[in-house]
């Protein structure tokens, strides 16, 4: 693979950053590096460089309402969002949710989060948890074609389910 | 005198050159990303709430198992070498260390844990160990990561795990990496296929870089790229999996040289001891890169040396800037550290006969 900066040499550096709203990987051979002078880990900022590969959303016309959009609890704008690639608060994660949501499953190819979770939360969001656990359990006990496991786990979802309906019904 | 300089006469965890397969694989390193929920990222805090964060971790460190022994460094205690100083010992980041603010770091003495407070994120805990040792660290950062959960709250989204200020990081948080020394792979100009494939799986391939921002001594630093969506357990397993492939590579291409290419490895080998043993000047880039090929003498039993393990891989530390300076107990500036720097280095080798 060459360097994104050069062309001509091999790149050795291999990033992933977060410019004008996309997240793109980024190749650099150790010269370009020097020049630019990445680090260990910084977020130098290529935007100038990469204007082609993220024009996406700047072509849609709704675009400038989305970077105009605000996260009502700590005043960051989405706009400010893409050029730091750094959100202000954990609540911007539910206010710019149409934007990252598409951005993070395209990063991570995955939606939901199956590891360690705190002990101190609250009685909603354990369930909720618990229940996506269990559905990633079942999507691989059917994969492996484990199916009295997948039927357990089947009725086991759907009793956590019947629970949160008649809950919401109170 | 200044209270990282306990550090200064002990190897940092992660130069002890113990531990599996630790003739490759230098180091292992795990860090979580964690935020306290009430307080906004970083990039939105008033300076009150930074401080109230920094004094608010302090309280939770004293009551917590792994953390209590920590030396809580404030970065208005420390000197810019001071900051320097850790981050070439790699208990602080780059960033870190330069970037203004209220900010701390606990560090325990044997420089196993280190958990910075207002990096990027509220809380950035790492773990060390040297070789290859990805499981042992888990099983240390995990417990410390309990116990600090239970005295703060922290972000935590049922869908998305916890919640970091950079999406890259959201779900477990954690990076797992290890430092390889890969010269074989680098002399039979292998290496950047290993890198391109890495990069195709997914994980991240970096040079590891001396002074400044070059890429020197045939370091990598190998970490996972995804953070969501897979287990922690899962995470290191795979890591893991293609590390364990890198080494095996670099192991074939060791075997290639000794058999293929004898004299010219050797050759190549005996200059690096020639030079680093009659320099009078000596930049740090170009120190890493042949003290880098006179390990590989060592490891594959070319070159004869009575140096312990800890003050062979030392070696690699004390010659990086603030560390000479602190050695030397004054500032140097550049010219006067290549000076002391090749001091150093004929000093240590007087132990390798050429
Ligand atoms: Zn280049
Ligand atoms: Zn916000």
């Amino acid at each position: 693979m060459n360097c994104n900066v050069c062309g001509v040499n091999e790149a050795t550096i291999h990033l992933t950053e977060i410019v004008n709203n996309q997240m793109v990987e980024i190749h650099l051979c150790d010269t370009c590096a020097q020049e630019k002078g990445t680090d260990f880990k910084t977020h130098f900022n290529l935007g100038d460089l990469l204007m082609g590969l993220s024009s996406l959303d700047q072509a849609n016309a709704s675009s400038e309402k989305r970077l105009a959009k605000v996260c009502p609890n700590c005043g960051m704008s989405y706009e400010e969002f893409g050029k730091s690639g750094r959100l202000g608060c954990s609540e911007c994660y539910e206010a710019f949710a149409k934007m990252l949501l598409p951005l993070i499953q395209r990063v991570q190819r995955a939606t939901h989060h199956l590891g360690k979770k705190p002990t101190k939360i609250s009685r909603s969001v354990r369930t909720t948890y618990d229940l996506r656990l269990l559905q990633d359990r079942l999507r691989k006990s059917v994969d492996s074609e484990e199916f009295e496991k997948a039927a357990m786990l089947r009725d086991e979802i759907k009793r956590i389910e019947d629970r949160l309906k008649k809950g919401k019904k109170k | 005198m200044s209270q990282v300089d306990v550090f200064i006469n002990q190897t940092a965890e992660w130069l002890r050159a113990a531990g599996p397969d630790s003739d490759i694989v230098v180091s292992s390193r795990l860090r979580l990303a964690r935020n306290i929920s009430g307080f906004p990222f970083l990039q939105k805090m008033s300076v009150p709430q930074q401080q109230e964060v920094v004094e608010k971790v302090k309280v939770a460190t004293e009551t917590c198992v792994g953390l209590k022994e920590a030396y809580y460094l404030r970065s208005t205690d420390l000197s810019e070498l001071d900051r320097q100083f850790l981050v070439e010992r790699h208990l602080i980041s780059r960033e870190h260390a330069t970037e203004g603010g209220s900010k701390a770091v606990a560090i325990t003495p044997d420089e196993v844990v280190s958990l910075m407070i207002l990096e990027e994120d509220h809380l950035r805990l790492q773990t060390f160990q040297s070789g290859f040792s990805l499981g042992e660290a888990w099983k240390i950062i995990d417990v410390i990561d309990n116990e600090l959960e239970a005295e703060l709250d922290f972000s935590f989204n049922p869908n998305l795990g916890y919640l970091t200020a950079c999406p890259t990081n959201v779900g477990t948080g954690l990076r797992a990496s290890c430092m390889l020394h890969l010269p074989s792979l680098v002399l039979t100009k292998q290496v950047h296929k290993v890198l391109q494939a890495l990069t195709k799986l997914n994980f991240a391939a970096r040079g590891l870089y001396g002074e400044g921002t070059q890429a020197t001594g045939n370091f990598f630093q190998f970490s996972n790229q995804i953070t969501l969506g897979q287990r922690e357990e899962e995470m290191i397993d795979n890591l893991e999996r293609v590390i364990r492939q890198v080494i095996a590579h670099e192991k074939e291409a060791r075997q290639f040289l000794r058999s293929k290419r004898k004299v010219k490895f050797e050759d190549q080998i005996w200059r690096a001891v020639g030079t680093l043993k009659s320099s009078r000047i000596i930049s740090s880039s170009e120190a890493t890169q042949l003290l880098s090929l006179v390990e590989l003498g060592i490891d594959m039993d070319l070159v004869k040396s009575s140096l312990t393990q800890q003050e062979w891989s030392g070696l690699f530390l004390l010659i990086q800037p603030a560390h000479l300076q602190k050695i030397n107990k004054k500032k140097l500036n550049s010219s006067e550290r290549d000076i002391c720097r090749a001091d150093l280095i004929r000093e240590r080798l007087k132990k390798i006969t050429l």
